[in-house]
Formats: C-alpha cells, sequence, structure tokens
C-alpha cells in the first residue's frame, strides 16, 4: 500500500469500545489513533459523598474482567488514609483472590482472545474445531481462576467478599482443599501453556520500552511494592502524581498517561516479567526460558509467552498460599475512619492500577482519582504501529488490517476501564 | 440434530463495564455446547466474525449514555426478532445512572477542566425507555444459569423461568439465618429480586440489591424498620443508590427521603 488507510470501526476481541485509524501517504505514515470511543461514566464523580465501605463495591463496576484489581487497589488506598495495614492471613487471601484473577483474565486473554490472530482462526470457537483438546483444557484452566474468585470473592464478576480491612466471611479448609487439588492440575497443563505459546511464530519486531511496574522485595508483585520502572524510575506510590502525567487527545475518550521524565511507558505482563523475573518461582523461570522467552524481552508480540508465565506462577502461588494457610483470627481488621488522603497501587492483570482518596473523617469520599493501566499503555500501543506499519506496507489491506489488531491485543486493552473518565460535551436531554 | 438452520444470536454493548457479556464466556462448562445449538452471529468481544442480521435474538448490555447510542439501539431493534436486556445498566440505567441525580454541569466542572471533544447525555438510562425490550434480564452482574435459561426459553419459543419473588425466599430456601433480624444488619433482600440466590447473606453482610427490586417491593416498610433502628435520612438515600439507582421503585424511596 501507497496510499491509503488502515480502518477497524470496531476492534474485536478486546474489553470495550475502541478504533483504529492509520493514514499512509506515498509509503509514509501519517496519522495513528488507537480511538477510544467507549462513553464515560464518571466514576469519580459519584463516588464523593459515598462512605469508605461502598467503595470496594462500586469500583468493582468499573470492569467485569478484572474487578477484583479494582477492589484491592481501592482497600489499599483507604487502608493507607486510616493508617491501617492487613498483614498475615489476610494479606494472603487476598494475594490468593488476585492469584484467582490472573488466571481467569490471562487465560481469557492468551486462548480466547489472542492466539486466534496467531493461529489464523476468527475466534477460539472456531480454533476449538481443529484444537478442541486445548480449547477443552483452556476453559478448564479458567474455570479454575474464576472458582477461586468465587470462593474467595463470591462471585466471579464484581465479587461481593472484599471490605475495607479484609473480608465479610473467611474459607474454611476444606473449601480450600478442594482448590488445592484442582491447582496441582493447573500448575501442569500452564505449563504446557507456556510451551505453547512459545511455538507461536511471532512478528519480528522490538523497541526500547519503558517498562513500569511494581517492585517488591520478596514476591512477585501483586498488592505492594515500590514503582520501579526499565529506565531507573524507583518511587513509592503516593509519588504517583508527581512522576506521571495524563493528557487529553481528540480522539479518545480516555486520557493517555505519559513518564513527565521520558514519556511514553508500558504496563502489564510484559513489563512485571522484564522487571521481577528474578521473582518468578524456578519452575515458570525454567518455562519462559524452554519457550524462548529471555529473562528481559522487548517484542511486545511475546506477552502471550509472559501472560502465560505469568499464568503459571499464579498457579504455583495460589497452590503455595493454600497449603500454608492458617486460619487469621478474624474476617477483618477494626476500621476507624479518619480523615486524611490514601494511595493504592496494585497489579491487575493488565498492569498498574493507581488509586488515590481523599476522605472525611466519617470515612466519606471528597475526591477520588483512579489511573486504569489501559490509559497508560495507549500511547506506547499508538507508538507501536507507527513503528509496526512501515516495513509491512507490501501488506494487503486485509493482512495489514489484521496484523495491526494483533499488535492492539498484545496490550490486552481494557477499553471499559479506561474510559471511566474523561470530558465532555453536554447535550441537552432530547427527550 | 436436524438439518435446520441453528438460530443466530448476536450480543451489544452501550455504556457498561462489559462484565455482564463475559457471563457468556464464564459459561465454561457449557460454552462449546452451546455453539452446537446456536451461531454466535456478532460477539466483538469473542470474536472478529460478523453475520449480518436479522438475528433471532438480540443480548443487549449496558445503558444509552450518548447521542450516538440513542440511535443506535434503533438498528439494533429493527436487526432483532427478540432483543433481551441484560445487566442492571440495560434494565436501570446502571451505576452510571448516579448522575441522573445531580446537575451533570456541576459534575463535569468538579471532575474535568476542558470539557470539549466528548459527547453525553445527561440522564442514563435502560434499553426500554428507548425500544421496545421482549425481556428484561436483572443482575450486577447477570447470573450465568438465569442467562442459559432465557437463551434457552427464547430459542425454545416459551417464557423464561425467572423468579421475580425477592432475596428472602433465597436465604429461606438455603436456610441462612436473617441478618435483618437477628443482627439489624443493613439488607435490601426484602426488597431486592432473588437471583444471586442470597449470596450476601450467605457470606455475613447484607444484600445490597444488584438484582433491583423485586414484583411490588415495600420499600417504605424497609425504610421505616431503618429509621427506626436509628439509620440517617441521608444513609436511606445511599441505600437506595447503587447499581439499580433509577430503578423505579428504588429511584421513588431514595428521593421521598431526600432533604
Amino acid at each position: 500500500m501507497k496510499t491509503g488507510t488502515v480502518k477497524v470501526d470496531y476492534l474485536a476481541r478486546v474489553e470495550g469500545e475502541g478504533a483504529l485509524l492509520v493514514k499512509i501517504r506515498n509509503k509514509t505514515v501519517t496519522d495513528v489513533k488507537f480511538r477510544i470511543f467507549e462513553p464515560p461514566r464518571f466514576f469519580e464523580a459519584f463516588l464523593r459523598g459515598r462512605s469508605y465501605t461502598e467503595v470496594p463495591d462500586i469500583v468493582a463496576r468499573i470492569c467485569g474482567i478484572c474487578p477484583v484489581a479494582y477492589q484491592m487497589s481501592s482497600a489499599h488506598a483507604i487502608e493507607n488514609a486510616f493508617g491501617v495495614k492487613v498483614a498475615g492471613p489476610l494479606r494472603d487471601l487476598r494475594r490468593l483472590l488476585y492469584c484467582g484473577e490472573w488466571i481467569e483474565s490471562h487465560v481469557l486473554h492468551v486462548f480466547m482472545l489472542h492466539a486466534p490472530d496467531f493461529m489464523g482462526y476468527e475466534d477460539a470457537i472456531q480454533m476449538a474445531k481443529d484444537h478442541g483438546d486445548l480449547v477443552k483444557k483452556a476453559l478448564d484452566l479458567k474455570k479454575l481462576g474464576n472458582d477461586i474468585v468465587n470462593l474467595i470473592g463470591g462471585r466471579e464478576i464484581h465479587p461481593i467478599n472484599v471490605r475495607v480491612g479484609g473480608f465479610y466471611r473467611l474459607p474454611t479448609k476444606q473449601e480450600l482443599a478442594k482448590l488445592a487439588e484442582r491447582l496441582k492440575w493447573g500448575v501442569e497443563f500452564a505449563i504446557k501453556m507456556v510451551k505453547f505459546t512459545g511455538t507461536l511464530p511471532f512478528p519480528d519486531f522490538e523497541r526500547d520500552y519503558e517498562y513500569v511496574a511494581l517492585r517488591h522485595e520478596q514476591e512477585y508483585p501483586f498488592n505492594e511494592g515500590r514503582l520501579v520502572s526499565s529506565k531507573g524510575l524507583n518511587i513509592d506510590i503516593p509519588e504517583y502524581e508527581a512522576h506521571f502525567a495524563e493528557e487529553h487527545v481528540e480522539h479518545s475518550n480516555a486520557l493517555q498517561s505519559i513518564c513527565k521524565d521520558t514519556g511514553a511507558y508500558f504496563v502489564g505482563p510484559m513489563a512485571r516479567y522484564n522487571l521481577n523475573f528474578d521473582k518468578l518461582t524456578r519452575t515458570a523461570q525454567e518455562s519462559a526460558k524452554s519457550a524462548g522467552l529471555g529473562k528481559t524481552c522487548t517484542n511486545p508480540f511475546k506477552s502471550i509467552i509472559a501472560r502465560s508465565v505469568e499464568t503459571l506462577y499464579a498457579c504455583e502461588e495460589a497452590l503455595r498460599i493454600i497449603e500454608q494457610y492458617q486460619d487469621p483470627e478474624s474476617p477483618a481488621v477494626g476500621i476507624t475512619p479518619r480523615a486524611g488522603t490514601g494511595f493504592g497501587c496494585t497489579e491487575a492483570p493488565r498492569g498498574i492500577l493507581y488509586h488515590h482518596y481523599r476522605v472525611d473523617d466519617k470515612g466519606r469520599i471528597l475526591e477520588a482519582r483512579i489511573v486504569p493501566p489501559t490509559s497508560q499503555n495507549q500511547k506506547t500501543i499508538e507508538q507501536d504501529l507507527r513503528q509496526f506499519v512501515p516495513p509491512r506496507l507490501k501488506l494487503n489491506q486485509e493482512q495489514l488490517t489484521l496484523q495491526c489488531e494483533q499488535a492492539i491485543r498484545n496490550y490486552d486493552p481494557c477499553i471499559s476501564c479506561a474510559t471511566h473518565f474523561l470530558k465532555l460535551e453536554i447535550h441537552e436531554d432530547e427527550r | 440434530m436436524s438439518m435446520k438452520k441453528k438460530p443466530k444470536l448476536a450480543v451489544w454493548k452501550f455504556s457498561s463495564c462489559d462484565g455482564c457479556q463475559l457471563s457468556l464466556l464464564d459459561c465454561e462448562d457449557e460454552l462449546l455446547a452451546v455453539v452446537n445449538y446456536i451461531d454466535i452471529a456478532n460477539f466483538p468481544e469473542a470474536s472478529r466474525a460478523f453475520v449480518k442480521g436479522p438475528y433471532d435474538l438480540s443480548l443487549v448490555e449496558g445503558s444509552i449514555t450518548t447521542p450516538h447510542d440513542a440511535e443506535r439501539i434503533h438498528q439494533v431493534r429493527r436487526s432483532s426478532k427478540v432483543l433481551v436486556s441484560i445487566g442492571a445498566c440495560a434494565t436501570a440505567g446502571g451505576i452510571q445512572a448516579l448522575r441522573n441525580y445531580k446537575n451533570i454541569k456541576d459534575f463535569i466542572s468538579i471532575v474535568y477542566a476542558n470539557p470539549q471533544y466528548i459527547e453525553t447525555l445527561n440522564k442514563s438510562t435502560p434499553i426500554a425507555d428507548h425500544v421496545f425490550v421482549d425481556f428484561e434480564l436483572r443482575g450486577c452482574p447477570i447470573s450465568k444459569q438465569q442467562l442459559l435459561e432465557v437463551v434457552n426459553a427464547f430459542l425454545n419459543g416459551r417464557k423464561p423461568n425467572i423468579p421475580s419473588y425477592s432475596v428472602c425466599v433465597e436465604c429461606k430456601k438455603r436456610g441462612t439465618v436473617c441478618g435483618l433480624v437477628a443482627h439489624g444488619s443493613y439488607c435490601m433482600g426484602p426488597v431486592t429480586q432473588a437471583g444471586c440466590n442470597a449470596l450476601c447473606p450467605s457470606y455475613h453482610r447484607g444484600c445490597f440489591g444488584c438484582f433491583g427490586p423485586k414484583e411490588t417491593p415495600n420499600t417504605a416498610s424497609l425504610s421505616a424498620l431503618w429509621a427506626n433502628a436509628g439509620v440517617p435520612k441521608e444513609d436511606l438515600v445511599r441505600l437506595y443508590r447503587n447499581f439499580n439507582a433509577y430503578a423505579d421503585a428504588f429511584r421513588k424511596e431514595s428521593e421521598s427521603h431526600e432533604t
């Protein structure tokens, strides 16, 4: 294609409503827009005046795919404001809940949303006609992730058991033991999953990214840690807003995040993997290695392997937590509201999810700020496409479009998340 | 199976969190069996494949919040033999309908520095406010079992078996001790439609109304009970205002306590 347009009006196999526009003139890419047209929902606005007790239930509704992430970041931020620390077995249970969400979300993306691109199918259901056993086992693993969330959270979408300070109800050892048996199978299948993703054909594409993720001294990050980057950033969570800014561009209903010093950055499984390889289990490290994924990797298409390695890690970690679990004294630590400001940042399946709340002395929300992973990856996605398209202009329109879509799906974008806040134009209700 | 053509299913998204349509993909045990009987003709979250309408059954997720979507829902209706709205957003406007109680201009001035580029209506409204809806499946999120029941019922030309009684009935069936009576917990179970199998009470917390008002809910009586127990008016308003805030019965009850 010398001159023309690659246009996808409604991106498929992503969560939410997005579109893609690439303009090409005389073999040069003149414009790239990853357009987000998902309507605004104004969570930060209507959180004002609500009680801190309601926040985890409300923010879960930002995203049906990663509600646990919203509940975790909000609970940690509010606990931070109240000066409360959740430790010991309650902290482990939160980690276990998060393992469940990573497993269900990662398996959904790897097999149902991303693998069909590599294997030449429109969707996983078509893929199942030729690879029935693989898709069936993938669904079983996804179900296992969901069942962890079901037990600890009450249900897989918008769990009801998370509260500031801990939980409402604790799982019994018998309930956990049932999951342990299935997790042993989960570890086995996840090893095969990593191996499978390693055999996929990867486009030749590398970029010098700034990866950003949490880093914790002892563990692969879920709920806690410092925010670090591959270009030397190393900050505490409350410093987030001093280092990152959001820009509003006309074509997107989600703000685009940038690192103030260095520009676009990359969050999610690839970022976590690159920055925390040493914290993975030996099995996960060796699986990654045998699938051809080095300690560091700058080909975003290989995020499908990183996501599978994290799935394996989450299965092993869930099993470890269950095997070592001791009943906590009570389902939640005591909370005494006080006026203040709190910050929380946890690792959603798609990357860091930052929450910041200001509360009054009764624990009512005065101000809320939420920065989801997909708005942080938006600019990097557009930059990828600018570099990805020019060497592929010899492809026909259909092939080029498909490959551009695949490049976007590397990030598992969750557009519903990204668009909960934005600027708007007022239309008087005509009805 | 006969040679009869498979019925065509379409899934549509409006303003929402994607959770209710995800419920379809969360039917891990049933999904591959379901597609033996149904042709998934339009489901962008799951597939690039797109088959033109008309569709035998359309599942509609999300509420109407933009001028563009207020037009688009009519196109969806025209291409659908049966249209079922799924989830609290589609059946009651969802959590984003909390804007309906505010002056949207205040909302914007609080949060947004430059109100430009974006189009939004000042109310979030359910699908049935715009087009005829054959059935409303409640829940935030919907129940997978109820979703399968509704799909099955419409494809077989029968009425879905979805109870409209309260969460209390489910608690009694499960044998869960009543938190409202025994512990005085904030429980909306008596006025909320069943469908979750009384999940929250079984996790030691009160129901917070995910499935919206039951048929003929006595909200005034429940509010009086809470008011007598010393719940301030401002809390009464909030209790009715979450995911089904704009459902008729909850809206009216919350407004009656607004000062």
